[in-house]
């Protein structure tokens, strides 16, 4: 291919542009596994202490185990519930689940402060505020879109048909979805059950307004710890968390990829 | 009066419609008493008060502090999308003009840092940027400058850190828009005797402008509402909308208040959504992440 001054001027202004979006996500590693107490790079010598202070904390400790847990939670809610509705907007053809199905991504529409501040609000209410339903609830609503977004993919590729025939064979509605449809749409609810699990791993707004006490998870003590200082363990939950979503989005993409 | 006999089909329609409605139920009960109740009720907490009142609007409309907030907002919403444009083009320029499998490189570097938590991308730029961070110190040992340089804790740090979060949303729109754009229709222009440039000024930028206007609403509106960037990397000078809802409720317990900005900031976001999908499809725009 000719190279042209402005060809090449694309390549080196596309080179910049992707450099400035991943030198961050790179930069926090190295950082992880300095010894220094400052931030100092490159790092003056390797350590493992960062990793060390973050292990031994019953605090970052008790978080990691509450947002696991949230996450996990969030899952195991939120992938039947989006899986259902999505089957439900795919199939009727009643009027009003286009309405619905507008409605199912508003978490995605609305400022996510917003629906913060409103749910402290309600919450607050109900008695639900620093409690793990609370948390797990709200976090449900925030990973339904994912959810749904993936499964009526995956089912948009799928041919209806399939199901009727079983179903004409005599099975009754509910075996036909599990033994023909869900096979094949197994990809894009995995997909979508771990874009929740992310979605509730890295939730962070929510957490600052309804989260407190024991059910805090890693993100609100995060956020806590960098509003007051700077400590190289949030560098080393950094790295493993971005380490964790790295593989579930790698996990989340060759199964989508394999059901083609 | 005629007594119909009941259809076998319509009754089986009935049943059909009555059971989607079931499967669709548990999720939008969720979405129901999570998010539109609370969205409600903020609506409702922000006009009354022992009665109605609109004192809250009148103060979010007329107090110097909630206006400066409203306009720093709008500007570096603005800003945000303005260079997210300029630096997101270009790559999808690049990612829609090379080998697929180089396209696949670039969009995966693109939407790499999409899947790291904000919060740690927040913590990443606090490290590049500060005084003691490491742009600083390279500068510095290049002898560029004596002083550090205050590069966050201000306006231009958060601007920075924005960006950086908001890139991907403008990449992906108008990479599928650049995708649908034919090839011949370049090659019909160069045969016809226009410059390289020219045909991309005259054919190719204006078909790709649905992507861009895609890219653009979303940058623009997810901005408006951005918290954990202007918080952590503004330096407590920075104040946009979000943080004056969070302050109003954290600090000053004025619930009224910090429901009326955010109502004005949701019913300013609905417009802009609401005009928008007059031209372009809104699935275009949220179908992305």
């Amino acid at each position: 291919m000719r190279a042209s001054p402005a060809r090449i001027a694309l390549y080196v202004v596309s080179a910049l542009v992707l450099v400035y979006l991943i030198l961050p996500v790179l930069i926090i590693a190295p950082i992880s596994f300095s010894s220094a107490r400052f931030l100092t790079f490159p790092p003056p010598s390797f350590s493992l202490r960062w990793y060390q202070q973050y292990f031994s904390n019953p605090a970052w400790m008790q978080a990691t185990r509450v947002t696991l847990t949230v996450a996990l939670l969030t899952v195991v809610i939120a992938t039947p519930l989006g899986v259902a509705a999505a089957y439900a907007i795919n199939q009727s053809k009643l009027r009003i689940m286009r309405l619905i199905h507008m409605a199912l991504l508003l978490p995605l529409v609305v400022p996510i402060i917003i629906t913060a501040v409103g749910i402290f609000f309600v919450y607050a209410k109900v008695g639900l505020v620093a409690t793990m339903p609370g948390l797990v609830l709200a976090n449900v609503m925030l990973g339904l879109p994912y959810v749904v977004i993936s499964v009526l993919a995956g089912l948009q590729s799928f041919d209806p048909a399939q199901e009727m025939v079983a179903r004409s064979l005599g099975m009754n509605r509910l075996r036909s979805f599990f033994a023909v449809t869900l096979p094949q749409i197994k990809s894009s609810v995995v997909a979508g059950g771990i874009f929740a699990f992310i979605s509730a791993m890295d939730e962070t707004i929510v957490a600052l307004f309804i989260s407190g006490g024991q059910y805090q998870p890693l993100t609100k003590r995060m956020f806590t710890a960098l509003r007051d200082e700077i400590d190289p363990t949030i560098a080393a939950i950094s790295t493993l968390m971005t380490a964790a979503s790295f593989m579930l989005v790698l996990l989340a993409s060759t199964r989508q990829k394999r059901s083609g | 009066m005629t007594t119909s006999v009941p259809d076998p089909s319509q009754k089986h329609q009935r049943r059909e419609h009555g059971l989607m409605l079931a499967l669709v139920s548990p999720a939008l009960l969720v979405i129901l008493a999570l998010i539109v109740l609370p969205v409600g009720w903020l609506a409702w907490q922000s006009i009354y008060h022992d009665g109605f009142t609109l004192e809250n609007y009148r103060r979010v409309f007329t107090e110097d502090v909630y206006w400066r907030s409203f306009a720093l907002t709008f500007e570096i919403s603005l800003a945000v999308t303005g260079i997210a444009l300029l630096l997101g083009y270009p790559v999808a320029y690049l990612a829609n003009s090379v080998p697929k499998g180089w396209s696949i490189l670039i969009l995966s570097l693109v939407v790499l840092p999409f899947w790291t938590s904000v919060l740690v991308r927040a913590y990443a730029w606090l490290a590049l940027l500060q005084r003691t961070g490491v742009i600083n110190q390279f500068l510095r040992y290049l002898d560029v400058i004596s002083e550090p340089l205050a590069l966050v804790h201000n306006t231009f740090g958060t601007v920075v850190a924005t960006v950086h979060i908001l890139l991907p949303f403008m990449v992906l729109p108008l990479y599928a828009t650049m995708q649908k754009i034919p090839n011949d229709l370049m090659q019909a222009g160069a045969s016809l005797g226009a410059s390289p440039s020219l045909t991309f000024m005259r054919v190719f930028l204006p078909l790709s402008l649905p992507g861009v206007l895609a890219g653009c609403t979303m940058v623009f509106v997810l901005c408006l509402g951005f918290y954990i960037t202007p918080e952590l990397l503004g330096g407590g000078r920075t104040v946009m909308v979000s943080m004056l809802v969070s302050r109003n409720v954290e600090l000053y317990n004025q619930f009224g208040a910090a429901s009326a900005v955010a109502v004005v900031l949701l019913l300013g976001v609905l417009a802009i959504f609401f005009v928008v999908s007059r031209f372009i499809s809104l699935d275009r725009v949220l179908g992305q992440k």
